[in-house]
């Protein structure tokens, strides 16, 4: 009889000690909810271009932790970004229609700029050069592709580009011959 | 003297009988040489010179930009038709910016700079200078510009030069053949470069292959109580930087350090033969030996070979093929790059030009891999290659990142152990090549943040003194009429709003 209840008595203690520590573990190292708007915002481009029809990244990535943006809205983020976010908020996206183009950047035709600087006032990072009346050229390191100034410019003279493919940037492609089952071979019907 | 396992490694057919017993020849000049202006890691050189210039041998035709960079020389004396854009010596073909010289046969010296009288008198800093000066690049193949590898006895404490002559890669043999033909340039060379580091202690580490050149070095170093040559087992890849340190100290490299970190400082054999030539001579790196082999070319042979010389003249020089070739390589046949074509030069970093046939080539199909862990046991590295390859097969690189893909150097012994035939080393590549991508992507994007920051305070900066003005200008004038820059001011704000 004594046993069974020192046997019930310290496992009684045991489970009100672990309960305890636990407890106070749980408060003190408490971890705080998932600060999804922050890890979002930081996901952004952060170039506050507003083509996302927000006024900037912070508020397309608020929009979006509340679930009342699309995820595809991103022009400078592009395919990568909406995979991002799909992966990120769980949210399947259409990427059918939206073609990975690769990154680009804008060039300015040089033959057709008259120096407005319409393209300079609409840039968001600073990444064109030039004056009233001279020739506009874009800085192409700080040029992330929003495509805003193709939108503004009056002699259609900005075009986006494609990043070359050099020795510093080129890396081999994926294998691709591996197990792929033999396709069946077509039968046209009769 | 004590040496120390390596992880893994592999023991393929070396096949280096082709050429190792082939004295080196010269190559009469070719018609045309081509230099591109990046031959090594780092930033292209400026070019120098212009179409129609007059070049002599050894004149610098382009000089090193930047930190980490290397000049280019004229190999020989001759007439610069053009810098073109002309398909570099790398798989994907694709151009890079190039001086093409005509030579005129008379292989005339320009006035090379003053031989350094007593090297070991010399200030480390006039070594690094001269070393820099010549061009000097690391000649095992990767070809780091090798002036900032001498100078590495500045920022950390150095114990020893280890001079590379294992030469792992089967086929091969141009590094055996300058250390059997020039061991005491090779042996001066190394004792410079350890004065200029700052080490007491010089090893030399040969596998054990090439008896010959292990018995010359000894005898040449004889001489030298600080130059040990030590010889080391035959085992692929015993000729990377990290797995000799290995071999000769113990000491692992840790993962993204240098073996500097650990005291010691790699340098490649043909490497030490340029500085002895750069030091006592005042000669700029203008050619190099190249093994030219493979069982599709006609005369395996050693060549010197003046730098820029077109893969097509070298290989005729061999005799032309003899066969079909299946695939050139651009070095070993382990770690060597494919060449798309033979229109390429060769550079300060080819150390083969390998002309394969079929038969020297395993192109057997692929097939599932039936999980024998051979990749694992074989990997120099110690990673796990079956499971990267899995998960960069479904782009799943950031698994592949933890997985360790970054650490694999593609010394492609997995590819080459595999009896499934599943290019392993391909998946390493191609995932090493993306995570870089978006490495300098993602390196990009936070710069144009800051970018964008940076405008957006001064904007409001800007607005905010406009504001300022107008308060300041309309207070005095408060009953007057209104301030003519008042429309011109909020014109401006919205548009940089």
């Amino acid at each position: 009889m004594v046993s069974m209840l020192i046997a019930v008595g310290s496992l009684t203690l045991i489970g009100l000690t672990l309960g305890t520590v636990l407890g106070a573990a749980a408060r003190k190292f408490a971890v705080k909810e998932d600060p999804l708007e922050e890890e979002l915002k930081a996901m952004m481009p952060g170039s506050q271009c507003g083509q996302c029809g927000y006024a900037g990244c912070s508020q397309y990535a608020a929009a979006l932790a509340k679930g009342e943006a699309a995820i595809t809205l991103c022009a400078p983020g592009g395919k990568p970004l909406v995979e991002a976010l799909s992966a990120k908020l769980g949210v399947a996206a259409d990427l059918s229609d939206m073609e990975d183009k690769g990154p680009e950047h804008a060039y300015i035709i040089e033959d057709l700029c008259i120096g407005c600087t319409r393209c300079i006032r609409e840039c968001s990072t600073d990444a064109i050069m030039g004056a009233n009346k001279l020739m506009h050229t874009i800085i192409v390191d700080a040029c992330h592709g929003c495509s805003k100034c193709v939108k503004v410019c009056p002699t259609d003279a900005i075009v986006m580009v494609q990043y070359p493919m050099t020795l510093a940037n080129w890396h081999w492609p994926k294998p691709e011959i591996e197990n792929t089952p033999p396709k069946p071979a077509l039968v046209h019907a009769q | 003297m004590k040496l120390f396992p390596i992880r893994g490694g592999i023991h393929p057919e070396y096949r280096k009988d082709m050429t190792s017993e082939k004295a080196i020849v010269a190559m009469p000049m070719p018609a045309a040489l081509y230099i591109p202006l990046q031959q090594h890691i780092g930033a292209p050189a400026e070019v120098l010179v212009a179409e129609g210039d007059l070049v002599r041998k050894g004149q610098m035709i382009a000089r090193n930009q930047g930190a980490v960079s290397a000049s280019q020389h004229a190999p020989t004396s001759g007439r610069i038709t053009s810098v073109a854009e002309v398909a570099a010596p790398h798989p994907s073909g694709l151009p890079q910016k190039t001086i093409i010289i005509e030579p005129d046969g008379k292989d005339e010296w320009a006035d090379l700079p003053e031989p350094i009288a007593d090297p070991f008198a010399a200030d480390p800093h006039t070594i690094h200078d001269r070393v820099a000066q010549s061009g000097i690049v690391g000649m095992g193949g990767a070809a780091f510009p090798s002036a900032v590898k001498l100078n590495l006895g500045a920022q950390k404490k150095l114990e020893t030069l280890l001079l590379n002559g294992a030469e792992c890669e089967p086929y091969l043999t141009c590094d055996d053949r300058v250390m059997r033909e020039y061991p005491d340039e090779v042996i001066d060379g190394a004792r410079i470069m350890a004065h200029a580091l700052g080490t007491a202690k010089v090893v030399i580490g040969i596998e054990q292959n090439k008896p010959q050149a292990i018995e010359i070095m000894t005898r040449a170093a004889a001489a030298f109580p600080e130059i040990k040559v030590v010889a080391v087992p035959v085992q692929y890849p015993m000729g990377s930087e990290r797995h000799l340190v290995q071999a000769i100290t113990g000491r692992e490299t840790p993962a993204r350090k240098l073996t500097a970190d650990l005291g010691i400082v790699v340098h490649n054999v043909a490497t030490a033969r340029a500085v002895h030539h750069a030091v006592r001579f005042g000669r700029p790196l203008v050619a190099r030996v190249v093994t030219v082999s493979g069982g599709a070319i006609r005369e395996p042979s050693n060549v010197m070979t003046p730098i820029g010389t077109k893969v097509s003249d070298l290989v005729e020089f061999c005799g032309g093929f003899s066969a079909r070739p299946e695939s050139v390589v651009n070095g070993g046949p382990m770690m060597g790059q494919p060449l798309p074509s033979l229109d390429v030069p060769v550079v300060k970093g080819t150390s083969g030009i390998l002309a394969m046939t079929a038969e020297e080539i395993n192109n057997s199909p692929t097939s599932a891999c039936i999980r024998c862990g051979a990749c694992v046991t074989i990997c120099p590295c110690g990673l796990s290659p079956v499971d990267m390859a899995a998960f960069i097969r479904k782009d799943n690189l950031d698994v592949a990142a933890k997985l360790g893909v970054m650490d694999c150097f593609s010394c492609g012994s997995c590819s080459w152990v595999c009896p499934s035939h599943i290019p392993l080393v391909h998946y390493f590549n191609y995932a090493k090549g993306v995570l870089r991508e978006l490495e300098s992507e993602r390196r990009k994007s936070e710069r144009i943040k800051t970018l964008a920051e940076v405008r957006t305070i001064r904007i409001e900066k800007a607005a905010e003194a406009k504001r300022a003005a107008l308060a300041a200008k309309s207070k005095p004038a408060a009953d007057a009429a209104p301030p003519g820059g008042e429309t011109k001011a909020t014109t401006e704000e919205k548009v940089n709003a």
